[in-house]
């Protein structure tokens, strides 16, 4: 299985995720019209990923700005990752945000309530 | 004839820094918030007031994205326009948009924005986890969430009207406020 890779764009996260080593990174901006065309590829290729998945799976999300139609489609992203952390591999959630950015740390404390995977605030400087 | 100094005017006493009206397509949407975002660094706004205004700007304009009617108009051609236009005085900046509506569309919208302005910082917050874990994602964008998302975001009580045109269609306006006092 290949690994997985897009890049960025104004409205879109570049995302990388190197299977070998089981980390996925997310950054940039998600602010797509149809967030749901943008996201799908992602939820299948970590579905694929689950059947053999490492033993620690780290997640890097560091987003600058996301829209509440990928806020959804970030959900589903998480809801895997829940069930790959059920399965037996380590998941770590590392939600990035910048320092005087209130929105973005509460966004991921609203995460951290609604999925059972660890998660740490990792608080960055601009 | 219509009177572009008086257009003019309002816009100055308004302290209008860019406005729109017509169709809403993706393509316009990523270039007005690249004007917005350019706008606002010429400005040396605050990091912190430059996202909260930008979060705010896409959520507004992508409900007119997703959500502006289709109405005839008085030659009975589809019509699909709407009008934006984003204020700033000192601190404060304001969002304007306005988009036809049917008017069997009213309730629904207008019953969501009334439950939104009836909940506290925590009750949102809440409600907001509901709509997100619960809530069943719309094929038109968040399903629900981009005025909840406002609410949260400004602090404020979303500001709405609704101008019955004729019994098939009104115009549906909000005004959204944005400091980075609350």
């Amino acid at each position: 299985m290949d690994n997985y890779k897009i890049e960025g764009s104004p409205k879109t996260p570049s995302i990388t995720f190197d299977l070998g080593s089981g980390v996925l990174e997310i950054k940039g901006r998600s602010i797509p019209e149809n967030s749901i065309e943008f996201y799908k590829p992602l939820v299948d290729a970590l579905d694929k990923y689950s059947s053999s998945s490492k033993p620690a799976t780290t997640v890097n999300v560091q987003l600058e700005y996301f829209n509440t139609s990928s806020s959804k489609c970030i959900l589903d992203v998480f809801k895997k990752l829940e069930s790959i952390h059920k399965g037996g591999s380590a998941v770590t959630i590392n939600w990035h945000y910048e320092e005087d950015d209130e929105d973005m740390l509460e966004a991921g404390e609203d995460y951290q309530a609604i999925i059972n995977v660890p998660f740490k605030m990792v608080m960055v400087n601009e | 004839m219509v009177e572009v100094f008086e257009i003019y005017e309002k816009m100055e006493r308004n302290n209008i820094l860019l406005s729109f009206k017509g169709e809403v397509t993706s393509d316009l949407l990523t270039s007005i918030l690249q004007i917005m975002e350019n706008k606002m660094v010429d400005l040396q706004e605050e990091p912190k007031m430059k996202k909260k205004v930008y979060n705010v700007l896409v959520e507004c304009l992508q409900n007119l994205y997703h959500h502006m009617d289709e109405v005839p108009d008085a030659r009975e051609q589809k019509l699909k326009s709407a009008i934006f236009m984003i204020g700033k005085l000192e601190s404060l900046y304001t969002i304007f948009t306005g988009n036809y509506i049917l008017n069997e569309n009213i309730a629904g919208l207008k019953g969501r924005l009334d439950k939104v302005n009836s909940l506290n910082k925590e009750e949102l917050k809440h409600y907001y986890k509901e709509v997100l874990n619960n809530g069943e994602m719309s094929l038109k964008g968040g399903g629900g969430l981009g005025m909840i998302d406002i609410a949260r975001k400004t602090g404020e009580k979303i500001d709405y009207n609704f101008l019955e045109i004729n019994d098939k269609i009104s115009f549906f306006t909000l005004n959204i406020k944005v400091t980075t006092q609350n």
